[in-house]
Order: C-alpha cells, then structure tokens, then sequence
C-alpha cells in the first residue's frame, strides 16, 4: 500500500518534470523564434543573439539538464539522447554546439559510472575492448561526416534516428539472462566470458558471448552514429550485447555505458577541435545533468513507474518530429 | 560456489578512472565559476558568444578570432580558455587508463589485449591530436 502510493507519488512528479521540462524547452524556443525575427530585420547589425541576459542561459540550461538527469534516469535512457534533439529543437544554439555539449554530457557520465561498473564486474574490460577500438575508430569518421555535411541533412537524419530510438525503447525486448548453448570461436578467442554476483538473489551468474562477428560489425554503424549526432549510443549499445551477442542485461548495460565513455572519447576530441565544445553552454549541461542523475537514482531505488519510459518515448517522437521539421526548414 | 575475482587490471583502470574523471568534474567546475564571475578577462565576450551560438562553428570560430586545435593553448590565460584543462583532463583520462592496461596484459601474456589496448591508444591519441581534417568547415 505505502510502496503503491510511493509509486503514485513519483509518477505524478515525473509527470510534472516531463511537463516542466517541455514547458522550459518551448519557453527557451519562444526566445530563439524572436531571435531568428530579430536577426532577419538587422542582418547587417551586431546584434545580442537573445533578449536574455548572457548568465541566463547557463541558470536555464542547468535546470533544464537537472530535470533531464532526472528522467533520463527513471526511464532508463541516457542523458545525451534526450540533451541533443531537445536542446537542438528548442534552444537558440546551433547544433555543431549542441553535439559537442551532447557528447561532452555523455561522456562525462559515461567516466562517472565506469569505476563502479568496472570494480563490481559489471561492465567488462574484456568484452568492452574489441568493441571499442571498432566504436571509437567509428565514431570518428561520424564526427568528420557530421560536420561536413549540411546542417539541415544532419538535423533530418537526426530526427529520423531519434524517431527510429524511440520505436526501439517501444518494441525491443531485452533478456534478463539470454541462453548461449556454444560460445563462438571469435569470443573464445577475445575471452569475451566472466561472471557477476547478482545483488538481488545473491546468485553467481557466469555468462559468454556467441555471434560475436555480426556483433562486432554492428559496432561500426554504432560508432558512426554516435559521432555523427553527439548521441551517446547506449540505446544501441545494450540491444546489441544483449539480444545479439547473448550477455546478461545487466552486464551490457553496465559495459554500455562503459563503453560510452571510450567511444565519446574520441569524437568528443573531434567536436573540440573543431571549436564546437563552448565552456557557457558544455559546463551548466554536464553538472545540470550529473546532479540531476544522482537524484533520480536515489528516486529509482524507491520505485520505477513503467509509465514514465512511456512518457520519455513521447518526448523522443516529439523532439523527433521537431528535429524533422527543423530540418525540412518548416 | 568460488568468489569472483575482478582482473587486476580492471581494478587499476577503474581506481584511475575514478580520481581522473571526478578530478576533473571539480576542475571544470572551479574554472566556470572564474569565467563567469568574470575573474579573468575572456577572450570572447559573453554578448558575443550569445549572438553567435546560433551560428555554424566555422562562423562563430571566424567572426571571434578563435583558434582551432590545441590552439586554445596560447590562450590559457582567458576566462573562456581556461575551462578547456579541465575538458582536456576529462577527454584524456581513457588514454591514461589504456595506457596502464598494455603492460598489464604484457605481463599476463595477453597478447591480443595488449595489440588492442595500443590500437586504441593510437586511434584516441590521433583524434585528440587534431592532425585528421584539421581546421573549420
């Protein structure tokens, strides 16, 4: 009884999260419209790019990336998933920034999580290793191809991409424990084997690869996307490992967002050679979103409304279709 | 029922990884508060960025005077420049910690791991180099 109303309790401030967050997200565009009308009427002008005060937007983007943190958390997504088409589709910044502040957000939860992923044996050096040398190299000839072709074609196939996300977070079916009868050649060779202690039952689970080649290759598509959006690519990452190469759920979401923190690396340096990581707008993200994951883990211990991935796979078909328009220039 | 036992390695990177990445969270953090509180001076000022931010990156790196590549570096000094050492910091811990596997896996004989550990290396240490299509779009 306390629990269910535990329950209701948090959803309905999920609920309101989601609610604030779209709220600040269309206010926040409201601001970029009269700026894009502001910019046509005084081309030739210097203009201030925003009616607002310059220290607005770091109070703004922090908690906006708070309440983000929060979400992202409870419905199980990361943070730059959600950061990239929603700060791209309601906020004045052009979206070579918003990739390099989306990786550099994911990146550095990415590091945050690894230690205690990598020490509890839930996240695997071994089987994290080959998979991202194919990732980063990847992710690198993503970030190149991003940021040559035009902005609108990145923002169409970005909202394609997060539309296509958001149908995955629907429909896949991730197992707990998937049954590997034969590991495969390749994943004996890589030693893509270990075992961890299941906190819930107190269970040792060993676990191995198979189809570990397809897998792999899989990793290049995964990579290039990660680099070309400034996506992290966990929701890619986990079905993958998962469904594909037969490790625990818990073991491919825990190497997933080990794995982040290798395969964000390397496009992270490419956006930031290119000038794309402003410290204004990549600082308040990282902290908004950081501050904001630690309390919705707390939150998450308590409960998990199932309804509120549903409400996050809304605002993914909405930042979507935004991205989409934005990119077709309506 | 045998205890698990986490590879040494695993350990090492994850100690690593732990100080280096929360280190430079704090860093980061330290060097915003000067830049915006306006310690130091930045190169590019608040209203400009925030008339330019809705700009493509080559316009933003052009009509600011901004260097691309490490050449931020020369600028170290300035409120806005001064946030890359800890950014730097945060980006460069993966190679750190790949660099304490490859003797690891040396030692053990793993000489597919340390092939790998090195590959990764290479491939990290050239994105961050900005050698590959150095310059603006």
């Amino acid at each position: 009884m306390n629990w269910k109303s535990n329950s209701v309790r948090l959803g309905v401030l999920a609920a309101l999260a989601c609610v604030l967050l779209l709220a600040v997200a269309a206010w926040a565009s409201s601001d970029a419209g009269s700026t894009a009308a502001a910019a046509e009427a005084a081309t030739q002008v210097a203009t201030n790019g925003s009616k607002l005060p310059w220290w607005a937007w770091p109070i703004i983007l922090l908690f906006f990336c708070f309440i983000l943190g929060i979400i992202a958390v409870l419905a199980g997504v990361g943070g730059g998933v959600l950061y990239v088409p929603l700060v791209s589709g309601f906020f004045p910044f052009h979206l070579d920034f918003v990739r390099g502040a989306g990786l550099m957000v994911a990146l550095a939860g990415a590091l945050a999580a690894g230690p205690g992923l990598l020490r509890r044996n839930l996240a695997s050096l071994r089987l994290a290793l080959p998979v991202a040398l194919i990732a980063s190299a990847c992710a690198i000839v993503g970030a190149f191809m991003g940021l040559a072709l035009p902005t609108n074609v990145v923002q169409l196939c970005l909202g394609a991409t997060i539309m296509f996300i958001a149908m995955l977070l629907l429909f896949s079916k991730n197992v707990v424990r998937p049954v590997v009868t034969k590991q495969d050649a390749i994943g004996l060779a890589l030693g893509m084997n270990g075992a961890y202690r299941d906190e819930s039952t107190g269970e040792t689970i060993e676990w191995k690869t198979h189809r570990t080649l397809p897998g792999l290759l899989l990793f290049i598509v995964i990579g290039i996307m990660a680099g070309m959006f400034g996506l992290g690519a966990g929701w890619a990452n986990v079905p993958v490992l998962n469904i594909l190469m037969g490790a625990p759920l818990k073991v491919a979401v825990g190497t997933s967002k080990f794995l982040l923190s290798i395969t964000d690396t390397s496009a992270a340096w490419v956006y930031m050679n290119k000038g794309c990581v402003l410290p204004l707008m990549a600082i308040p993200s990282i902290v908004g979103l950081m501050m904001g994951s630690f309390v919705g883990v707390r939150l998450l211990a308590k409960a998990k409304p199932k309804f509120i991935r549903y409400m996050v796979i809304g605002v993914l078909l909405f930042a979507g279709g935004k991205a989409l328009l934005k990119g077709l220039g309506i | 029922m045998s205890a698990i036992k986490t590879p040494k390695e695993q350990i090492t990177y994850a100690n690593l990884l732990f100080y280096g990445s929360w280190g430079a969270l704090a860093l980061m953090l330290v060097t915003f508060l000067i830049y915006v509180f306006g310690v130091l001076t930045p190169h590019v000022p608040m209203e400009q960025i925030t008339s330019l931010w809705s700009h493509p990156v080559s316009e933003y790196l052009e009509k600011a005077n901004v260097p691309h590549g490490w050449g931020w570096v020369a600028l170290i000094g300035q409120g806005d420049f001064l946030n890359f050492i800890g950014v730097v910091v945060l980006a460069g811990m993966t190679i750190v910690c790949y660099l304490t596997l490859i003797p690891a896996f040396l030692k053990e004989k793993q000489t597919i791991f340390a092939v790998i550990a090195v590959l990764e290396v290479l491939v990290l240490t050239l994105a961050a180099s900005g050698i590959v299509g150095g310059g603006g779009h």
